[in-house]
């Protein structure tokens, strides 16, 4: 039975340290192929028409012009008379044609009748909502440390007792808080280019899913999945939103087949924006109450949000208040159900909108007690409740935040809310956020095989969402076999690989380095077996290192890497690594992460104009594979939350319904100039990397929003309450208007 | 985008003989940063496109004591390094505020000035003046007019060198169909409201052409743009100033204050220019100029903020004119 | 600061000594007078004449690429995007937008950084066009290896324009301070957030090489 382990703290040679990404020259030089960028001999190039009317029926489609037009061989209805159409984009039909314009002309030429219905898009006004009969209550609860007596009336109790509780405290602050919904908007658009092969179908997909779409397009074009193969070489970004098919890619293999040809269909950038995902919204009204020191004693919530039509959308409650969590707390949630895309996983589901929303309201008591911010966090990590392998994460929270508070130099730069020097109309301030995230190991298997010259091959159905699956994947196998990055050729991007994890949930570095260890390791096995009989020494006495095959004691009995794979004779030695979550016992990966993040800004009083001056993100990971391409997740992470604090929201127009800024030039998006100075920690003391690999892609895209909100309320004295923070809603703000 | 004929003619007068006399048949492609994607998006379905960037009489920068002359099609990373152009700060300020080195390598000064407005009910196919204004009034007007918005037009002018052009008392040279047709027309004539969807921004018909714009010699005049800008890149501003002053013995003698993006033209500020006359310039002049320039600004429901952006932006651009710190990020 | 004192309006006749006179929307009433339309003027027997490219079918046309002319079918709505991605098989450039925005499909024409989606095909005849293959191959561009060793890169969608970008940039600019290239390169957008790592990557060209 082998010991799957990693090596000792500090005795890795490959993994931990600092490595180029190996396919790094293919995407910097236009070599590496998207989904978008798969041509094929024939290809016909779809377009989709969507519903300009976000709430409608449809009465007819008429699609006989459309078909006339020049360059146009199929045209497919996707929705029919009586359909309702519950948000704008919505596709109704697709024409396929000689080349994109053609196609996109022939959209033009198709005729649509709708029965317009009533429209309701806004998130943020919660009365307006309920007057719409647009809310369903999502979910109430109530918790109070005290226990009422046996013949008290529980419900009854509870109420009264977190009343009590806010009469005590010495300091209450009331509330309001919020975050705009905003979109993936992956730089490479949803879509495929689908083939066939008479009744086989080859899906060239932009996903986050390999392993896991071939079946979605097998059961509704009536093959069976083992027909059907899902390649990805290189996906342009997904940050939850490409785990799906989806309609479009069925309907591209359904254009395929019935024109014969290749079909590719990659949704327009609007497109994309309107019907292919979103983040919900989060709006809360907050009454929060603390001791003296700042401590929260007692919470009490109502927020809302939307994820489009549906009647479950928002931020999930369980997450709120978050990370921090008193004793006493009543939170209630509400789902706006609006005329509006609907959301799908969005980079960290649910938690950065409730750090928004809640720890802005932590930093308001810091505020009104006159406090330091940092006081009144390290005071509430008594209230932390996430735990990593079953201890509270207090403990690496007040670590985080000394590492962080000295990287941003807090203590000499603080100053009370408000209370800052103004230089011209330009005010600074400081704030801070933390978080939380799971980011264990999910289901992989990776495939090995070691051929008699030498050469590494790993085969993994995974995918390269940016994270750097191929280098972390190779730098796992290197380390056990003891060889340069470069030895290892690494297979992912196709279903008929093994099966590995889908890309969400920052799961994907702990999955594929289970398997791939576990694959190594046992690869490693077999070989040291034939090197052990040859060298005449015990297996265990063995070890790979430098490119060789050496016994441990006396480092000059040894083979080469090459010389120790010819002993395996004529057929390659192949060996698959499984993982299993829950099944499989494991220390090479664990779960549960902190990380701690600090914002400067510094803002013009005057105009509104909120600019990063510096931003420090302290995170642990467990053990870290490659630091370099950690650390670029980390900078991501920040930017992305730069991003969606100070910039990008879905703006739709009250009356029609519509998503009007749904093209690049109307969605604001930080620019290189607008990022300030970043520094990113990676925190791992031995004990981090003795729990194994743990997922980064998402956590450090948490603490951003509140950070920044926190920073702004410290420079400025007042609350901008909703996110993003643009110029108007500083100013509003600062009027004393609605934000 | 719909199919066209095209043509690339290589003097003026070819470029008049191909340009229809009808609005919308023919179109104008310079550098094509406006016009192709208004193309895909089918909110320009031109039968004709006559690109006139092989006429090699619209390109370039020229000075002599009359002042300076400018082919419609030179581009903006041009102007930037012409030293023709270092006495006009205002407008390569206004270009430095375009940060994006493609669309400066790419844009040209005619298309500039003549580039549909970004309004997003306009973009979104809803029409210029959809719904008789109303679409904008009820809708999400955050980024829309605070000045001459009583009409169906609430959109903003697009363009961001206008406001400086303005400032300086540039002029254009448009010509036309015979050569009685070629005017020199002072730059803030060439921009209008339209009263209705077939009319563009400014008073060219269909069959003319922008050929040259002429700015008089700045030498004494001190000048400047100031725009408010949410964050870098080539996002338009929230609202901008460019001031144009003549100051002797350290008192003002003379102003041009110019507002963009706060009304459907550039919108020169008479009160402000009234406001600074005569007073040296420093904090307490310009704020005034700043509060004068938007008493009478008539903001809707959403853009009440513009009101503030447009008085700190004539207060910076006077205060950057004369030397001086903005008091904002740069 | 609010009270400060406000100025007097000087007496005399201002408005007579401002530049201008009106307000934009008030001043610009005056329409240009329109000459005679398009058909007098194709009687002029001076006019010179211009080819007109039908927009029905295709027209082959030659671009020079990468230093080599091939010959492509185009539209006249054709983009140098549409033909370099399509007929070339040259897929570095990437579509993102359908304007300048994203920086995305940045391409070098005659020396200057452009974006090929806004250029049409037919309008490129006769120009030096480089794409980021050119920065490529056996021997990479020193940009593209310091993009690499700075891991400017995640999903890599936007990476090819904004490798371009940086080429161009710095052939301009090679001196470029940390400051110049934070105020020089906003015309690319990356969603997964590389620009700390572009920067550095944009550096390291300066200073020569590798750290």
């Amino acid at each position: 039975m082998i010991s799957y382990n990693w090596p000792k703290y500090g005795e890795s040679s490959v993994i931990g340290k600092e490595h180029d990404r190996i396919d790094g020259l293919d995407k910097a030089t236009g070599a590496a192929k998207y989904t978008y960028d798969i041509n094929l001999e024939g290809m016909l190039f779809a377009k989709m028409l969507g519903s300009p009317h976000a709430h409608c029926r449809i009465k007819s489609i008429d699609t006989a012009a459309a078909e006339k037009m020049p360059g146009v061989r199929a045209v497919k209805t996707l929705k029919e008379p009586g359909n309702e159409i519950r948000w704008q984009g919505d596709a109704l039909a697709v024409v396929a044609a000689d080349t994109e314009a053609a196609a996109a002309a022939a959209l033009e030429k198709i005729k649509v009748e709708y029965e317009m219905l009533d429209v309701f898009v806004d998130d943020q006004d919660l009365e307006a909502a309920e007057e719409a009969k647009r809310t369903n209550g999502a979910g109430e609860d109530i918790h109070v440390e005290m226990e009422p007596d046996p013949d008290v009336d529980e419900d009854e109790f509870n109420v009264m007792e977190l009343e009590r509780q806010f009469k005590e405290a010495a300091a209450v602050v009331e509330g309001h808080y919020g975050i705009s919904v905003i979109t993936h908007m992956c730089l490479e658009p949803h879509g495929s280019t689908c083939v066939w092969d008479g009744d086989k179908l080859i899906a060239y997909l932009s996903t986050q899913n390999v392993s896991g779409t071939a079946a979605q397009f097998a059961t509704p074009l009536s093959i069976t999945a083992g027909d059907v193969t899902v390649k990805c070489d290189f996906i342009g970004g997904g940050f939850g939103s490409k785990f799906a098919a989806d309609a479009w890619g069925v309907t591209c293999a359904q254009l395929a087949k019935e024109t014969g040809r290749p079909v590719k269909l990659m949704l327009d950038r609007d497109q994309e924006l309107k019907v292919a995902g979103c983040r919900p919204s989060g709006f809360i009204k907050v009454r929060i109450g603390a001791d003296k020191d700042g401590l929260v004693t007692c919470w009490d919530s109502t927020h809302w949000g939307t994820g489009g039509p549906k009647d479950n959308g928002g931020v999930n409650k369980g997450t709120i208040p978050y990370v921090m969590v008193p004793k006493n707390y009543r939170r209630k949630q509400i789902a706006v159900m609006t005329n509006t895309g609907e959301d799908r996983a969005w980079r960290a589901p649910n938690h950065p909108q409730a750090c928004a929303m809640s720890q802005t309201a932590l930093d308001d008591i810091a505020a009104k007690l006159g406090l330091d911010s940092y006081e009144v966090f390290l005071k509430n990590l008594d209230n932390a409740t996430p735990k990593k392998l079953g201890q509270s994460m207090a403990e690496t929270y007040r670590e985080q935040m000394k590492i962080a508070a000295k990287l941003m130099d807090w203590q000499s730069k603080w100053h009370p809310h408000g209370k800052g020097q103004a230089k011209g109309d330009v005010v600074t301030g400081l704030g801070m956020a933390l978080h939380t995230w799971g980011g264990g190991a999910a289901n992989s298997n990776c495939l090995v095989k070691v051929h008699p010259d030498g050469a590494v091959e790993a085969y993994l159905g995974s995918q390269d969402l940016g994270t750097g699956t191929r280098t972390v994947i190779a730098s796992v196998i290197a380390e056990t076999f003891g060889l340069p990055l470069s030895a290892v050729k690494v297979n992912i991007g196709s279903s008929a690989y093994p099966v590995s994890n889908p890309s969400g949930g920052s799961i994907t570095v702990g999955s594929v380095s289970e398997s791939s260890r576990r694959a190594s390791q046992e690869a490693l096995e077999g070989i040291f077996d034939k090197v052990g009989k040859k060298l005449g020494v015990e297996v265990s006495s063995l070890e790979a290192r430098d490119g060789r095959i050496r016994v441990k004691d006396d480092k000059d009995n040894s083979l080469s890497w090459q010389e120790a794979c010819r002993l395996l004779g004529m057929n390659p030695l192949e060996v698959t690594g499984k993982y299993e979550p829950g099944k499989t016992k494991t220390t090479l990966s664990s779960s549960q992460v902190g990380g701690v993040q600090m914002a400067e800004v510094a803002v013009d009083r005057r105009t509104g104009v909120v600019k990063m001056k510096k931003f420090v993100a302290v995170q642990d990971m467990g053990l870290v594979i490659n630091p370099k391409t950690a650390k670029s997740q980390m900078y991501g992470a920040v930017i992305m939350g730069i991003a969606y604090s100070l910039f990008e929201e879905r703006i739709m127009d009250r009356k029609t319904g519509a998503f009007v800024n749904a093209e690049l030039a109307d969605y604001k998006l930080p620019r290189l100039g607008d990022i300030g100075e970043i520094i990113v920690e990676i925190y791992q003391p031995e004990s981090e990397y003795e729990r194994g690999v743990v997922g980064l892609g998402e956590p450090p895209v948490i603490s951003p929003g509140a950070a920044i909100s926190n920073a702004v309320c410290n420079a400025l004295g007042v609350r901008v309450p909703v996110l993003p923070l643009t110029p108007k809603r500083v100013l509003d703000a600062l009027k004393g208007g609605k934000a | 985008m719909k199919a066209f004929d095209y043509a690339a003619p290589t003097c003026e007068a070819d470029v008049l003989e191909l340009l229809s006399g009808e609005p919308g048949e023919t179109e104008i492609l310079a550098g094509g940063t406006d016009l192709v994607p208004l193309m895909k998006k089918m909110l320009a379905t031109p039968d004709r496109v006559v690109n006139i960037m092989e006429v090699s009489s619209l390109r370039g920068v020229s000075a002599d004591s009359q002042g300076v002359t400018i082919g419609a099609t030179t581009t903006l990373d041009d102007l930037l390094a012409a030293p023709e152009l270092d006495d006009y700060p205002a407008i390569k300020q206004a270009i430095e505020g375009i940060s994006s080195m493609q669309l400066q390598a790419q844009g040209t000064i005619g298309g500039e000035l003549c580039q549909r407005p970004r309004c997003w009910y306009f973009r979104n196919g809803y029409g210029l003046l959809a719904d008789r204004g109303r679409l904008v009034a009820e809708g999400d007007s955050r980024y829309h007019a605070i000045f001459g918005n009583e009409g169906p037009a609430k959109f903003v002018h697009a363009s961001r060198l206008a406001p400086a052009l303005v400032a300086l008392g540039a002029k254009l040279r448009i010509v036309g169909p015979t050569e009685d047709d070629e005017v020199a027309l002072s730059i803030e004539e060439f921009f209008r409201t339209p009263r209705h969807e077939s009319q563009r921004e400014h008073v060219l018909s269909a069959n003319q052409l922008l050929t040259h714009i002429i700015l008089p010699p700045a030498s004494g005049v001190a000048n400047a743009t100031y725009e408010v800008r949410h964050g870098e890149g080539p996002d338009y501003p929230l609202a901008a100033a460019a001031a144009a002053v003549r100051i002797d013995g350290g008192l003002v003698t003379g102003a041009n204050i110019v507002l963009g993006h706060v009304a459907p033209t550039p919108w020169i500020a008479l009160r402000a220019a009234e406001s600074i006359f005569g007073w040296p310039i420093n904090e307490q002049t310009a704020r005034a100029a700043g509060e004068a320039a938007v008493a009478d600004a008539t903001p809707l429901k959403d853009n009440g903020y513009k009101v503030q952006l447009a008085a700190v932006a004539v207060e910076r651009a006077l205060l950057r004119a004369a030397g001086f710190e903005t008091g904002g990020f740069e | 600061m609010q009270d400060h004192e406000h100025p007097q309006r000087p007496d005399s006749g201002f408005s007579r000594r401002a530049f201008l006179r009106g307000s934009g929307a008030a001043a610009a009433a005056t329409a240009l007078a329109t000459g005679p339309g398009l058909a007098d003027a194709a009687q002029n027997q001076n006019a010179q004449k211009t080819a007109v490219v039908s927009g029905k079918g295709t027209q082959q046309i030659k671009l020079t690429v990468n230093g080599k002319s091939h010959q492509v079918e185009v539209e006249t709505r054709s983009t140098l995007l549409d033909v370099l991605r399509y007929q070339l098989d040259l897929t570095g450039a990437k579509p993102v937008s359908i304007d300048e925005t994203s920086g995305a499909c940045t391409v070098i024409v005659d020396g200057k950084p452009v974006s090929a989606n806004t250029l049409l095909a037919v309008a490129c005849v006769g120009k030096r066009i480089q794409t980021v293959e050119s920065l490529g191959g056996e021997r990479p561009d020193a940009v593209a290896t310091a993009f690499v060793h700075n891991d400017a890169m995640q999903c890599g969608f936007c990476t090819p324009g904004f490798v371009v970008a940086v080429r161009a940039f710095l052939d301009k600019n090679p001196r470029a301070t940390e400051a110049e290239i934070r105020k020089g390169l906003n015309g690319n957008i990356c969603r997964c957030g590389t620009y700390a790592n572009v920067i550095e990557a944009a550096l390291e060209v300066v200073k020569g090489g590798k750290k």
